[in-house]
């Protein structure tokens, strides 16, 4: 029962990354496409939870939290890039 | 370039990054029976300090944290040699790790083993390596 439900959870997280992806190929600007790959990363982290589930494993769990963790980063490093054109100053020049 | 104000960014960062550097010490430490250990522990603590530099500048973290990153690659990989060479002391070969239960004040009965040394001789190495190629990229005019 539990492999029937969680099984057709993973074909809907996975027809979300498809709509996901066709909107980081065709999203028309920047910002489009690095909210669209946040969200594959986070849709990335439902697919892991439901697989360790499908698994019967905990040793996964350190893979979310990664992820969440990395996700997080790259997106505030591309944001950065778009706002000021750099994304390590050397000095903040305020 | 704009004039922007990073409030929020900043405001996050100095909660996050603490809860990140926990995270990766949970990593190092828990790697002998989980998954983890010194080298996802390491990319974690320079994840947390990319974070510092992306929410703030370079300066500011060597102001926090004065650390010379090669050295601290230079010191990891001494640490990691010194700990595979100390199994000649005994008489037994090279990189030969021992380990024994002993009773701590506040952990009780803990097992310690000498390849927690060599962990962070990598971890160290780790944290140098990365933290010296972000800064010298960011460092480009």
């Amino acid at each position: 029962m539990l492999n029937i439900v969680v099984s057709i959870s993973l074909i809907a997280v996975a027809l979300s990354m498809i709509g996901i992806v066709y909107r980081v190929i065709k999203g028309p600007t920047t910002p489009d496409r690095v909210i669209a790959l946040d969200s594959l990363g986070i849709s990335l982290i439902s697919v892991i939870g439901l697989i360790s589930v499908l698994m019967r494993t905990s040793v996964f769990l350190e893979v979310i939290l990664l992820l969440g963790i990395l996700a997080f980063i790259g997106t505030v490093a591309f944001s950065k890039y778009l706002e000021k054109g750099e994304i390590i100053q050397r000095e903040r020049d305020q | 370039m704009r004039k922007t104000n990073d409030l929020i960014l900043q405001t996050v960062t100095k909660v996050i990054s603490f809860i990140i550097i926990l995270f990766s010490i949970h990593l190092f430490f828990a790697g002998h029976y989980t998954p983890g250990g010194g080298f996802i522990g390491g990319l974690m603590t320079a994840a947390a300090l990319v974070l510092l530099l992306l929410a703030y500048d370079i300066k500011t973290l060597d102001n926090i944290l004065p650390f010379d990153y090669k050295l601290m690659t230079a010191a990891g990989l001494l640490i990691a040699v010194l700990t595979a060479a100390g199994s000649l002391l005994f008489n037994v070969p090279f990189f030969t790790h021992a380990y024994d239960y002993f009773d701590l004040p506040l952990l009780g009965e803990t097992s310690l083993h000498t390849a927690v040394l060599f962990d962070i001789g990598v971890y160290m190495v780790v944290i140098g390596i990365t933290m010296t190629i972000i800064q010298t990229i960011g460092e480009s005019e």
